[in-house]
């Protein structure tokens, strides 16, 4: 328990200083979202002055981020000038979305990761390992943002798959089955954008890491005792080989988050990157903030599952003796 | 595993690489903001050794293209009048790697424009502007992975040699640049920044903000490397002969670093090349007319061009010769790493 309790310590930390971060740049802004209205000869420069004292921005920093923090405990996360609405229901829709996206990608490229890393590292410098290398050398070559464009002309050009949005026109008429469906065939293209652009450093690290197991003097007894391949590969190497690997499963959220924005914003996908990206433009303050401590919310929980699964695989932490 | 040959040939390879880059000036056949409204997205042109009626031609030529009967978007060669290509021929004046006046283009034609690529919605040639935007791109990854470790090496070397709360605070630091997603955070500090400037501007700031979000991994990868190199005796035995810390850190610590130093950037400059394309997609960074290879891809971002003219995604095929070689140049430089037996970690995993 204890354990937990440390881990729960260091993401409010790490969340906190996210946010005076974030605070501590926007203060270097050099402009705010009301400069516009200042070149607008409709609007008095009393106005724009009264609007800046309205969303407290003419206030010392320290005591505006008392305010946000506030009202980041009351469920608001600051107000967006441009919704003109609370920033908190404003990002949640889009980070579900990108949730959506997220975890799926995910969930695929670790569910093709496992299998093909121990493939290639039971069949170390063989025919499966050398394809498998050489494919993932290939993949890393190709930059996600390339390979995204690229699906995205194939799929404008073959029409077989919907390009842009989450949900075709009508979607609320449609049957369970047809809906589902529908949100999978608009999911289909950035989800493999994503894989595309997460397996090929999972496959390495799987790799590396059963590899390293293999040679483990254990495994060598286990096989001359006639145990099966199999059973050898994934459930004494895999296992013992998992350590790093849950680690790595934290990160690769990281990563994912950040693929993800980027393939957003490509396939036009509602999620938190178009988001980011217009209230960027528009100098919409708390929601790039919020945005950005979104993600931050989404990677800690991520590290947290894996210190779970590391809690259940390695018995070495749950006895407190932790290696490292 | 596959098995790369020596970090030279990598080497020479990315020496090209740049070099066609850097000759941008010479090799493209018209300045990348030069428009020609007549002529917008023209595909790109085929250049032929036999004309028409079957004769031979010794010097390659190309045929101006017209729109078909009844096209707006449809085209074909005009097959009448062959355009002789010429070579090492006299045109818009630039300045080579920004300094050298000239003249002299590889290629031209004399009385229709030549557009080997095709052109873009200005008329502007698509060969000239990928390589021009490629002076943007590669310089920004470059700076940016210099600035980069400049930092790491800084902070890693301070949190290292000097202990203590340096490197409490430091490190902690840096755990919270490594952990955040880099995307997030180049936008957030993107965000904060002028949006619209000059064009050099732009380019400083991007090289800036590029450079203040990478530089945890190396700082911690320079911190490990410190913390070991400071215990040797021979540094002890320097110490004890009254060498300062200054010293000690250029003579005889952060030579250890090199290594290091050497194989994160070849990993950090293709990552800091997409940095820079991926905020110029998105419009956040060296604004129009000036050509970067980001930009040159943020056309595809309308619909009419995605399904009409796949020329224009040609930029972005461009950097992955360049990626091909800095991921060499990489593993190559951690298995000559490794063969030396540096102890510790030095690199980490590519990507």
């Amino acid at each position: 328990m204890r354990y937990f309790l440390r881990r729960l310590i260091q993401a409010a930390f790490l969340l906190t200083g996210v946010s005076i971060l974030t605070f501590l740049f926007s203060t270097l802004a050099p402009g705010n979202y009301f400069d516009e209205m200042r070149l607008n000869p409709q609007i008095s420069p009393e106005t724009v002055a009264a609007l800046r004292a309205q969303y407290q921005l003419d206030q010392p920093l320290p005591l505006r981020y008392g305010r946000w923090v506030n009202s980041v405990l009351h469920g608001e996360m600051g107000f967006s000038f441009a919704y003109n609405s609370p920033v908190r229901p404003l990002l949640w829709t889009r980070a579900r979305n990108t949730l959506l996206l997220t975890l799926s990608a995910t969930l695929i490229a670790w569910a093709l990761a496992l299998p093909l890393g121990v493939l290639s590292a039971a069949t170390r410098g063989r025919l499966p390992d050398r394809s498998l290398s050489w494919a993932t050398a290939a993949a890393l070559v190709i930059p996600d943002l390339v390979f995204a464009l690229a699906l995205l002309i194939l799929a404008v050009r073959s029409g077989w798959f919907p390009t842009g949005g989450i949900v075709s026109v009508g979607f609320e008429s449609l049957s369970p089955i047809q809906k589902f469906l529908d949100l999978a065939s608009h999911m289909a293209l950035p989800v493999l954008a994503l894989v595309f652009s997460a397996l090929p450093a999972l496959l390495r690290h799987v790799r590396a890491a059963v590899r390293e197991v293999l040679d483990a003097p254990f495994l060598r007894a286990a096989a001359s005792h006639g145990i099966p391949r199999r059973i050898l590969l994934y459930r004494y190497a895999l296992r013992a080989a998992a350590n790093p690997l849950i680690s790595l499963f934290g990160f690769s959220i990281g990563a994912l988050l950040s693929g993800s924005l980027l393939v957003e914003v490509v396939m036009s996908w509602p999620g938190l990157g178009p988001l980011l990206l217009e209230s960027i433009l528009a100098r919409d303050l708390y929601v790039v903030i919020g945005g950005v401590l979104f993600s931050t919310i989404f990677l800690v929980a991520g590290n947290f599952l894996a210190d779970i699964f590391i809690y259940w695989a390695d018995p070495r932490i749950r006895t407190g003796k932790a290696a490292r | 595993m596959i098995r790369y040959r020596g970090w030279k040939q990598w080497l020479l390879v990315l020496a090209v690489l740049h070099g066609t880059i850097a000759a941008a000036g010479f090799l493209a056949p018209y300045d990348p903001t030069e428009q020609d409204r007549e002529h917008p997205y023209l595909p790109p042109m085929k250049l032929h050794l036999v004309d028409s009626q079957g004769h031979f031609h010794f010097r390659p030529f190309f045929y101006a293209l017209h729109p078909r009967d009844g096209s707006l978007d449809q085209f074909e060669e005009s097959s009448g009048q062959v355009q002789p290509l010429g070579f090492l021929v006299s045109g818009r004046p630039y300045r080579l790697l920004g300094l050298v006046p000239s003249r002299l283009h590889l290629f031209g034609a004399q009385t229709s424009k030549i557009y080997l690529l095709g052109s873009d919605a200005y008329g502007r040639d698509q060969l000239s502007r990928i390589l021009y935007g490629g002076q943007i791109s590669l310089l920004a990854g470059l700076l940016g992975a210099g600035l980069t470790l400049c930092f790491g090496v800084l902070i890693g070397a301070t949190a290292g040699y000097y202990g203590g709360w340096r490197d409490g605070l430091l490190m902690r630091l840096a755990e919270l640049f490594v952990a955040l997603p880099w995307l997030y955070l180049l936008l957030a500090l993107r965000a904060f920044l002028p949006l619209s400037v000059r064009p050099v501007q732009a380019f400083f700031l991007i090289v800036l903000v590029i450079g203040a979000v990478g530089w945890a991994r190396p700082a911690r990868l320079v911190r490990g490397v410190v913390l070991s190199a400071k215990e040797r005796d021979f540094v002890r035995a320097a110490r004890g002969f009254g060498a300062t810390d200054g010293y000690l850190l250029r003579r005889h610590i952060l030579p250890e670093t090199s290594s290091v130093i050497l194989t994160q950037a070849a990993i950090l400059v293709p990552q800091f090349v997409l940095a820079e394309m991926t905020l110029s997609f998105l419009g956040l960074g060296v604004p129009e007319p000036t050509p970067s290879w980001g930009s040159l891809l943020a056309s595809l971002e309308q619909y009419s061009v995605l399904v009409s003219y796949w020329w224009m995604y040609l930029p972005a095929l461009a950097i992955v010769p360049f990626f091909l070689g800095y991921l060499g140049l990489a593993s190559a430089l951690q298995q000559e790493i490794s063969v030396e037996k540096i102890e510790g970690k030095t690199g980490g995993d590519v990507w």
